[in-house]
């Protein structure tokens, strides 16, 4: 693809002083300072209560609230983290949740590209009806539509002898239900990135005798792979948080996913009035660690690999 | 060798951090025998039912160890499913089951405002429970009698009371607890005005004020030991008086003065947790939160706090609402006989003398309450406290609309705890909930 | 093998030919969407149908009765039910105010993300912490944060001397808005930042260098460069925001319970239709809800249209 800068090549013109301050190396400090100003702001303003919850986690019980506050636990303890590796239920909503997250995300960007590729360059009649039949799946109050899922999943008769398999208390029922809302998340996105892709690469590919599914996988797809890679993450996150579906259409501890088995912790007096708030920060520190691992070494490789394919399209 | 197991199943709760130190202490006693277990064998060895129990964590792992036991004597298998830890989704959860006319569980646990609301979905137990429902409380046994039908056996009793930091009530020259909600109020003046020098988060009382059930709890206390009434008397709605209104208005007045102006927004976590940082005088709260108070690892004040019956006002006798939880069988189980077996065992003398010393419940068979051994596990059931008299809710006048009626009480006294005087608010809540009553 | 995908369809003699091509694209975009669509038919439609009946009846949560017909019933109740309406202007002020801010706020983000710098990686991950913590466990972690009696946020902000004292921010109702829209705002900021980097990312860096070249101030470039290109994902992003602000629960929930002055539409519904058990009644909210959701819906739409003609 030709480039501008490649034809253009750099005048000479005298610079003014303004520009030439800019361009010096104090400068560029000062320019930038608000800006790294705002960068720590960012910074704090986002991590500090995920420090605080770390600092929770580390708390024993009897100063995790005492007064005046301690701002660094004086005698810190792994007792939290133990005790929410030792829940079962816990354990076990882990595998949960990135089974069903996973399932869902990747479910919703394969079923979501497809879609995307025929709403965003294609014309025809009942697009738009398309679009907006996506979109007001997601507009529905969930508890609205709570009770009819529930029948649904608990072996619904569709007719005859058609029936709705009995899905209850499985992963499969969130799977299924999460779709509500990660589709046309993963729809509209995609679709708004579709169309924005300029015309001349898929008409270079087909005047090169491709068929529309390798222009979609070959050329497309790696075009607007910051879209997939983001609203896989987002549609990730959005179904391992996840909570009132959830808690309506799980019952047995071993199927519990993590927002429900977090919730579910009970304190020392066996209670369900005492939340350990150690061991609820101790888990959920547990729970987002690996996450923001995750994003961080997958994010750069993905889309380095994709990004670059397309440039040398 | 069955004791062995389930001894071991009650220590091995140990490390689940609940009820921890008690349990590992107590592993010693072990799960009651079940009382005529051959004929039941006989009878019904071999059926399956299900029990929606406590959530998981220290109740789990006691209703699966008196599960067990249940199902090693009676050939009867029980599978226990913890119910969600959260209240409105327990009942919900509950609900859906019934109104599609399911038999996914045969016995479950239920609140003791859910028996209204529940009733046509239950089972009469008054035919084959109703001699030992004799043992327990009469005002529970009440509460679970709906229309003549017991649909729910008790299993265990809450109830309100107050706790006080002795250690500031001598510092300050009281010699025993406050008797009225006027010297309550006067004596947490004092000790906070003396304490915010050093501690500037001290507050006098803490209770529950957010706006949820628990304020329909605390709420009632006032106004039934200020001779209010109990929002419904006799079928009558009585919310709307001068005494009512009266004890309300002296909360508000209160609110921020000797209570947190953050107490509107409490839970019984948040008041028990201001209490045992020992930042807070006095507090309300249900019997629960004594062990937390009494362990050196979570608690301040372990060694300076007692508990007492909540003051009354002027013309009125301390009260205590009740908690707590009951045992009812599905309509539409396909082992009712069984499952009312398993009732029956759960609710028995032996099995509430186990659950209050292992699990710290309050029983609901006042001759278990009474027993030295429970007495010591648990020291608000000393006589004088345990006494005290029950106030229930009004679920058996509302019915199936308790929810309803329960938010129309906790909204309104909500908006007056926040400022609102009493006399703007009662009439509207007395035409909500005579509305639904009529 | 003719491309099947010319999307122009020309008029005059490639008519006919066109007619054809058009069906082939057609069947084609009918058939990739089919799997949306089968999810759509069983997840949504049944679910979405039933609630729309049961708002025209009288239908209970533990009812013993027959639910009957009631018709219209249940939406002229609504037009006149007060608390409903303090709800739908509570829900439009929370929504304003948290998708402006999380908007600017998400647009910076995504800028500074975007330009290079050291730590920018470290920062993208960083950005994705608070949208990682489940709302439920967020809330309730502000809320305690938030307390004035333990919280961290009023012994800090004392300390540094930039609060005069404690403040009750959840139970004063002067600034309950504020302390839940601050709540909001942390958590789903990143959301927004996430799709705007996104959008950013494939702006192909060759225009701005020719407008370097041109002379062109950062400003200018950000005008007619950047926000023209994002439109489309700005539109998106904003869409989507919306919609989850006026559906909010989880945070208010966990804040205020069922306090009359905060009760969002959501809430209102859940504890209709749950709580008090009125299931028609409560349906009726949702699709009332949902003809709200879709007048903003609309207008997003049609500045939509406007902007890509």
């Amino acid at each position: 693809m030709s480039t501008a800068s490649e034809t253009a090549r750099p005048v000479t013109r005298p610079i003014s002083r303004g520009r030439a301050f800019r361009r010096s190396r104090l400068g560029r400090v000062l320019l930038r300072s608000p800006f790294y100003f705002l960068v720590a702001l960012i910074f704090i303003y986002a991590l500090f209560p995920f420090l605080w919850a770390l600092r929770s986690a580390f708390t024993p019980d009897n100063a995790l609230f005492s007064t005046p506050l301690q701002y660094f636990p004086r005698h810190p303890t792994f007792d939290n983290f133990r005790a929410a590796f030792e829940a079962s239920f816990f354990r076990h909503a882990l595998i949960n949740s990135t089974i069903v997250a996973g399932s869902v995300t990747l479910l919703s960007l394969a079923v979501g590209s497809l879609a995307a590729y025929a709403l965003g360059r294609f014309r025809f009649r009942g697009r738009s009806f398309v679009m907006y039949l996506m979109l007001s799946m997601t507009i529905f109050p969930p508890i609205a539509i709570l009770g009819a899922l529930y029948t649904l999943l608990s072996g619904f008769h569709i007719i005859g002898f058609v029936r709705f398999p009995h899905l209850y208390d499985t992963r499969w029922a969130l799977v299924f239900t999460y779709l509500i809302f990660t589709l046309p998340f993963t729809v509209w996105v995609l679709t708004s990135f579709m169309r924005a892709l300029p015309r001349d690469l898929e008409e270079a590919a087909y005047v090169d005798g491709a068929t529309p599914m390798q222009v979609f996988f070959k050329v497309l797809l790696p075009l607007i792979a910051p879209g997939l890679v983001t609203t896989g993450l987002l549609a990730f996150i959005a179904a391992w948080n996840e909570y009132l579906f959830a808690l309506s259409f799980i019952q047995s501890p071993d199927n519990y996913t993590v927002p429900i088995a977090i919730t579910s912790f009970v304190g020392k007096s066996g209670s369900a009035f005492q939340q350990p708030w150690g061991v609820i920060m101790a888990a959920t520190i547990i729970v987002t660690l690996p996450l923001i691992a995750a994003v961080l070494i997958l994010q750069r490789r993905i889309l380095a690999g994709l990004t670059a394919g397309a440039v040398k399209g | 060798m069955v004791a062995l197991l389930v001894s071991m199943s009650v220590a091995s709760a140990g490390t689940e951090r609940t009820g921890a130190t008690s349990l590992s202490a107590k592993a010693a006693i072990t799960a009651p025998k079940v009382p005529n277990a051959a004929a039941l064998k006989a009878k019904y060895g071999g059926q399956s039912i299900t029990f929606i129990g406590d959530s998981v964590g220290g109740g789990h792992t006691r209703d699966t160890a008196l599960a067990s036991r249940f199902s090693k004597d009676t050939g009867i298998k029980v599978k226990v499913v913890p119910h969600p830890t959260a209240s409105d989704a327990s009942y919900s959860q509950l609900a859906r089951v019934f109104t599609s006319h399911g038999s996914s569980f045969d016995v479950a646990m239920i609140d003791v405002v859910w028996p209204g609301a529940f009733a046509p979905y239950l089972v009469d137990l008054k035919p084959k429970l109703g001699a030992q429902a004799r043992l327990h409380a009469a005002g529970i046994v009440a509460n679970d009698t709906v229309e003549g039908h017991l649909v729910a056996m008790p299993w265990f009793g809450d109830f309100g009371i107050l706790y006080y930091r002795t250690d500031l009530l001598k510092k300050y020259g009281y010699s025993s607890p406050p008797k009225t909600w006027t010297q309550l109020f006067a004596m947490a003046k004092k000790i906070q005005d003396g304490e915010k020098a050093s501690n500037a988060q001290f507050s006098g009382l803490v209770f529950q004020g957010n706006s949820y059930e628990g304020l329909t709890c605390d709420a009632l206390e006032w106004i039934a030991s200020s001779g209010g009434g109990q929002f419904i008397d006799g079928g009558k709605v009585t919310i709307n008086n001068p005494k009512a209104a009266a004890i309300l208005d002296l909360f508000r007045k209160n609110i921020g003065v000797t209570t947190p102006r953050g107490v509107t927004s409490y839970q019984e976590g948040e008041a028990h947790t201001a209490f045992v940082t020992g930042n807070a005088a006095f507090m309300r709260n249900w019997p629960y939160a004594y062990s937390i108070a009494a362990d050196p690892k979570q608690s301040k004040v372990v060694g300076k706090f007692s508990v007492t019956t909540l003051p009354s006002g002027p013309g009125g006798h301390p009260v205590g609402t009740v908690g707590g939880w009951q045992l009812a069988v599905n309509k539409y189980s396909k082992h009712q006989d069984a499952a009312i077996e398993f009732v029956r065992y759960m609710t028995s003398p032996a099995v509430e003398k186990f659950d209050a010393i292992t699990n710290t419940n309050v029983p609901t068979i006042p001759s278990v309450a009474k027993d030295p051994a429970v007495v010591k596990a648990n020291p608000y059931l000393k006589p004088q406290i345990a006494t005290v008299a029950r106030v229930t809710r009004p679920a058996r006048y509302l019915g199936t609309h308790y929810n309803e009626g329960s938010k129309d009480i906790y909204q309104g006294i909500s908006q007056i705890l926040n400022g609102k005087p009493a006399k703007d608010v009662l009439p509207t809540i007395q035409a909500q909930l005579d509305r639904i009553v009529k | 093998m003719t491309s099947l995908a010319t999307p122009e369809p020309t008029s005059g003699p490639r008519r006919r030919r066109t007619t054809k091509l058009r069906r082939r694209q057609t069947r084609l975009a009918w058939l990739l969407l089919l799997p949306s669509l089968a999810v759509v038919a069983f997840v949504a439609i049944y679910p979405l149908g039933k609630t729309v009946y049961q708002s025209f009846t009288d239908q209970e949560f533990l009812q013993l009765e027959p639910t009957r017909w009631v018709g219209l019933e249940n939406y002229r109740e609504l037009w006149h039910d007060t608390v409903f309406r303090n709800s739908v202007w509570k829900t439009v002020e929370f929504t304003l105010i948290t998708v402006g801010f999380e908007f600017a706020l998400g647009l910076a983000i995504a800028l500074v993300v975007n330009s290079s710098f050291k730590g920018r990686g470290v920062m993208r991950a960083v950005m994705l912490v608070p949208w990682a913590i489940p709302t439920v466990v967020a809330a309730q972690m502000w809320k305690w944060m938030l307390d004035d009696t333990f919280g961290v946020v009023n012994d800090a902000g004392t300390r540094l001397h930039i609060l005069s004292h404690s403040h009750a921010w959840i139970s004063d109702p002067s600034t309950a808005l504020a302390a839940v829209c601050a709540v909001d705002i942390w958590k789903t900021t990143p959301f927004v930042a996430l799709l705007l980097l996104a959008g950013l990312q494939v702006i192909p860096g060759d225009l701005y260098e020719a407008a370097d070249v041109d002379g062109a101030s950062q400003l200018a470039q950000f005008w007619y460069i950047t926000l023209p290109l994002l439109a489309p994902a700005i539109l998106v992003t904003l869409i989507f925001r919306t919609l989850d602000a006026l559906r909010v629960f989880d945070v208010f929930y966990v804040f205020f319970g069922n306090r009359l002055d905060t009760q969002t539409m959501a809430i209102y519904n859940q504890d209709t239709i749950v709580g008090t058990g009125h299931v028609g009644y409560g349906a009726a909210i949702s699709v009332a809800i949902f003809l709200i959701i879709a007048v903003f819906v609309v207008i997003y739409v049609t500045f939509m249209r406007v902007t890509e003609d």
